[in-house]
């Protein structure tokens, strides 16, 4: 081999007749890199030796040898050194170790079950249940704490507090009026379409007051944060469970419901019902405009109209609203980031399912809403 | 004739060489003006204090940090302007064990380390079984540890999957960061036997940091001594012993060392 020489390496199988038997003479390299490359080939020319009786091996000419090359070789030799073969004895060692690692007994494979959806069916069941336990231990969890400090105020967790306030409410707030805005201006278009046909121009306002006061700001930002706040929180949980974080302050004697959920769960309570606020206003002000554009309807006469075809008890409706989804979000969302296991598919999984979860909760919450306060705020 | 280019075979070429390198974090140069060349076959010990650096050196040879300056060659060849697809034969040529082992964590042990066979395509799932169980086989573990999860794994099986995992391609160099640490001492000469048989057999050449001083007595041929941001000197153990620097004094002439490096002496005499 010349210096800077570069060749093709391959592994070499060349057979000849002696005295009755065939002499298989393997030459070459038989490393993972070249035998991969045309495995089929020598596989088949391999098997075609080894079937005929009496066949003696000479792998005293490979160059190169590593485990996948000779585990190519045993399992042709049906998993043991022939009977004729002369080899290098650092060659040996490798087939040693082969027939070290056949030793060992492969573990029993799970039993396989006839009416496997059966068993499926009752993991599902189980699993519900293990979620419902958890989450109720949760929320009492965090209800414990607030009783807690309700009595030592002092171990308030403000800087947490503070520092979720932040994130989930200031951040938000260019995201939520952007959108809050657009759908005003686009209902307020739409159904201006509508109620001109009528000539019944002046309920836009009634329709605008209504719908974005009572429904759709506080479900528009639910699932905003839900979105944006929530993934957060789940994923921020789950990577300290991940990498021992939490296993870290529990030792420190920090009460991880006291220091991570607890500060979500408040933050999120306080700053939703502002945020419906903000985002509601945003929309009316979207849908003011373009009912100013659309049907000519002022600014001053939307707002004088406004409180006379809104009842207070709307807003009242809507502030309680932001108040319990924000609490639902943050607690979903704690809920999945404490349930993640320290593997990556494991926090993916569940910061998926915190957030279609609360989104689903916070709809179901809505519905009961719309049922509790039928009486309510509706002239 | 690709395959040509991606098996070359120049032997004489050093496997590792490292020119006037330099790295700076931020303002702070953490190596400056290093040189390094290894020859096929050794089993280099990289021994520098902590945070001297030796991680970062082991990065920049395997391609995951750009040095600020200088040049690293590998196999004779840079890893990068070659194409992705020269790099990748490059690559699948040598075998890294991360200090903190690096599994993937959403895989169990068994497809952690069929992982890189199954990336080359080549193979058939019997192949890569019995490669997989061998290579469980030869770092100790249990077939019934296959279907572990990192997560549920102690700190030295940790170690002993990744190395597992960095020996599945038959890597001609491997590169290890701290491949004993966190090993009970029979696991640790094991380690020691294994990568000593294995050099002899495929002829594998081993770069390794260590702050085991049995095992850099039981296994380095070579040392190599990263301190003030360069290799301050890097031979056969016995020569670097003799150099004259406050580093080397404390590392290799503590009562400790002293111990070890006896101990490690009476064996190989015995
Ligand atoms: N990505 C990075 N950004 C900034 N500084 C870094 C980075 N990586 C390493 N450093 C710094 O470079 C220095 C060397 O780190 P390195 O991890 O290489 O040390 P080491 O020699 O491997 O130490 P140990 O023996 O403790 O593992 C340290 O001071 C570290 O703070
Ligand atoms: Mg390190």
């Amino acid at each position: 081999m010349k210096p800077g020489r570069r060749f093709v390496r391959r592994a070499g199988i060349a057979s000849t007749e002696q005295n009755g038997g065939a002499v298989a003479t393997l030459s070459g390299t038989w490393t993972l890199a070249v035998v991969g490359r045309e495995i089929d080939a020598l596989n088949a020319e391999l098997a075609a030796l080894a079937k005929r009786a009496g066949t003696s091996w000479d792998c005293t000419g490979i160059e190169a040898f590593d485990s996948a090359g000779a585990l190519l070789l045993w399992r042709t030799w049906g998993r043991r050194l022939p009977g004729a073969i002369s080899l290098r004895p650092e060659h040996r060692r490798i087939f040693e170790r082969l027939a070290a690692a056949d030793q060992c007994p492969a573990p029993a494979g799970e039993p396989r079950l006839s009416y496997a959806w059966i068993r499926k069916l009752g993991d599902g069941a189980f699993k519900l249940q293990a979620h419902l336990v958890d989450f109720v231990a949760l929320t009492g969890q965090v209800a414990l704490n607030l009783v807690y400090l309700c009595r030592h105020p002092a171990e308030l967790p403000r800087r947490e507090i503070s520092a979720n306030l932040f994130k989930a409410g200031v951040r938000a707030m260019p995201v939520t009026a952007l959108v809050g805005w657009l759908i005003g201006v686009v209902l307020s278009y739409l159904s201006s379409l509508q109620l001109r046909q009528f000539g019944a121009d002046v309920f836009i306002i009634n329709i605008l007051g209504l719908g974005i006061i009572r429904e759709l700001g506080p479900l528009l930002v639910a699932i905003l944060i839900a979105g944006r706040t929530g993934s957060a929180m789940t994923a921020q949980l789950g990577v300290m469970r991940v990498t021992e974080e939490i296993d870290a302050l529990n030792v420190m004697g920090v009460q991880r419901s006291l220091r991570l959920i607890f500060p979500k769960v408040a933050a999120l309570a306080v700053v939703m019902p502002l945020l419906v606020v903000w985002t509601t206003a945003a929309a009316l002000l979207g849908g003011m405009l373009a009912a100013q554009i659309q049907l000519d309807i002022s600014a001053p006469f939307f707002f004088q109209t406004l409180p006379k075809a809104v009842p207070i008890g709307n807003v009242w409706i809507a502030l309680s609203k932001g108040l319990v989804f924000g609490i639902a979000v943050a607690l979903v969302a704690c809920h999945f980031g404490m349930r993640v296991k320290p593997n990556t598919e494991s926090l993916s999984a569940n910061t998926t399912s915190s957030v279609v979860t609360a989104i689903t909760v916070v709809i179901l919450l809505d519905a009961v809403f719309a049922i509790v306060t039928r009486n309510v705020g509706l002239a | 004739m690709r395959d040509e280019s991606l098996h070359p075979c120049n032997d004489q070429v050093p496997i590792i060489s490292v020119r006037n390198l330099g790295t700076r974090f931020g303002r702070n140069w953490v190596l400056r003006n290093l040189d390094l060349e290894i020859e096929r076959g050794e089993m280099v010990a990289l021994v520098g204090g902590s945070g001297s650096g030796k991680t970062t050196l082991l990065r920049q040879i395997d391609g995951l940090l750009i040095p600020t300056e200088g040049e690293v060659r590998i196999f004779g060849e840079s890893l990068f302007g070659g194409g992705i697809l020269r790099e990748r034969a490059i690559r699948r040529r040598f075998g890294v064990l991360f200090q903190q082992g690096a599994l993937f964590s959403a895989l169990n042990v068994y497809d952690n380390v069929a992982f890189p066979l199954r990336e080359l395509k080549l193979l058939d799932e019997g192949m890569i079984h019995d490669l997989v169980m061998l290579k469980l086989a030869m770092v100790e573990l249990l077939p019934q540890h296959a279907a572990l999860m990192p997560a549920e794994l102690s700190g030295g099986m940790i170690k002993r999957v990744s190395l597992a995992r960095a020996l599945a391609l038959e890597p001609e160099l491997l590169l290890l960061d701290e491949p004993t640490a966190g090993l009970d001492p029979d696991r640790s000469d094991s380690f020691v036997r294994l990568i000593c048989g294995l050099g002899a057999e495929l002829g594998l050449t081993v770069v390794f940091v260590t702050h085991d001083l049995d095992t850099l007595a039981a296994l380095a041929t070579k040392v190599a001594v990263l301190a003030e941001q360069r290799i301050l000197a890097y031979g056969a153990l016995r020569e670097v012993m003799q150099m004259d620097h406050p580093f080397i004094h404390n590392f290799f002439h503590s009562e400790r060392a002293a111990r070890a490096l006896n101990a490690a002496a009476l064996t190989t005499k015995a």
